[in-house]
């Protein structure tokens, strides 16, 4: 028998997107993609992608791994923002 | 970059925590070392609702959910149950909050020690009972604000000093001890990693800051766990083999800025601020005595 739960279903499908009044939205130009904030993220809502879409000035660090916020489960703690040490993330106000 | 913790996650996103849990941070720096050969038990506990209802779990290690003042029987049995069918590769963790270590479980953790079960526990030290609702625990610090010790006209802060399990588990010589935060989570990997290398009984205790029930901004988790560190209020120490080593931070801040934070704390008047400090460098004396000894 596989050594796993007896009956397992990932809570990953549950949208929490409800439960925040702000949303963290990052500058990929202040960016240096040193996975700070995804190191920091309680709720593992932060993903890191190679995407050649987010530009940054200093080319270098165009083609890493840059941080990406999954919005579905992203709390709007603002710990990422508060421990950027760049200044990249800010928490912007949920509209209605 | 090069990241500086493990990369594969054990614990998945849509659990139950509040926005900015530090309980949260540690099951998750806990399970990146841990690895997927793990069991886990858990008491009664904030961790117990966290991982979502029946039958989804945000875990992707198996569970098992003991009655609150079982964590160390409960340990115990699954070591000897896997040893009993060969599998000794698996490591068996309890992790339990800081009422289901320091008041209602110590006896299940101190028998679990004195047995000699190969078995890591973990308390997540949040610092009163935040699932039911923030009672005061043997874990609350001095002059802290809970709902059973209230603040209103007459000021009820708890009046006791807090109890260091920790140091309880130094006195039974268990063959490692540690205390971590999340704060500092490569400190932490590396505590688990070495917890994992020994045989033996393991304890580690991690602060973990609970914004609603500390009364901080939930952006401030981390940030107040780095700042218990640098007042030593919560200091980071390790017991292996009998030799104990105390973490002495590079940068150091004021007990006023790690309180001041918190709106636990936010009622405390100038002499009772004094006594805090007072208490604080009296045992950051005492462990460096005994560093020395």
């Amino acid at each position: 028998m596989p050594f796993l739960p007896i009956t397992y279903a990932s809570t990953s499908t549950k949208i929490l997107s409800s439960w925040r009044t702000s949303k963290p939205v990052i500058d990929y130009t202040k960016c240096t993609r040193c996975a700070i904030c995804w190191k920091f993220c309680p709720d593992v809502a932060i993903d890191l992608v190679v995407d050649s879409r987010l530009k940054s000035p200093n080319e270098k660090f165009s083609s890493l791994e840059a941080p990406s916020i999954d919005y579905d489960h992203c709390k709007g703690c603002g710990i990422c923002e508060t421990e950027c040490p760049f200044g990249a993330i800010e928490m912007v106000r949920e509209e209605e | 970059m090069p990241l500086t913790i493990p990369r594969e996650e054990y614990m998945e996103q849509g659990h139950t925590a509040c926005a900015g849990c530090g309980a949260a941070l540690s099951m998750r720096y806990m399970l990146k070392a841990a690895g997927p050969k793990t069991a886990l038990a858990i008491p009664a506990c904030c961790w117990s609702v966290v991982p979502g209802e029946f039958p989804a779990t945000n875990l992707k290690v198996p569970l098992l959910y003991t009655p609150f003042a079982a964590a160390g029987a409960a340990i115990s049995g699954l070591r000897e149950g896997l040893d009993a069918q060969g599998k000794e590769d698996y490591n068996v963790f309890a992790f339990a909050g800081d009422g289901g270590t320091a008041d209602i479980g110590l006896q299940g953790l101190s028998a679990a020690m004195e047995r000699g079960h190969n078995v890591i526990y973990i308390m997540y030290d949040n610092e009163a009972y935040m699932n039911t609702g923030i009672q005061r625990s043997g874990s609350t610090p001095y002059g802290a604000w809970t709902t059973t010790t209230p603040v209103g006209m007459k000021r009820d802060f708890k009046k006791q000093n807090k109890k260091f399990v920790a140091d309880l588990m130094i006195a039974q010589n268990v063959p490692y001890v540690a205390t971590a935060t999340i704060g500092y989570p490569e400190d932490l990997e590396r505590k688990i990693s070495i917890a994992k290398s020994i045989k033996g009984p393991k304890f580690i205790q991690i602060l973990s800051p609970c914004p609603p029930g500390w009364y901080h901004n939930s952006a401030d988790t981390v940030k107040i766990s780095r700042l218990a560190v640098e007042s030593k209020v919560f200091p980071l120490y390790e017991f292996r083999n009998g030799k104990f080593s105390l973490f002495k931070p590079g940068k150091t801040a004021r007990l006023t800025d790690y309180l001041s934070l918190q709106g636990r704390f936010a009622h405390l008047k100038d002499d009772e601020i004094k006594v805090i400090e007072e208490s604080v460098n009296e045992r950051w004396s005492y462990l460096l005595k005994k560093e020395q000894s």
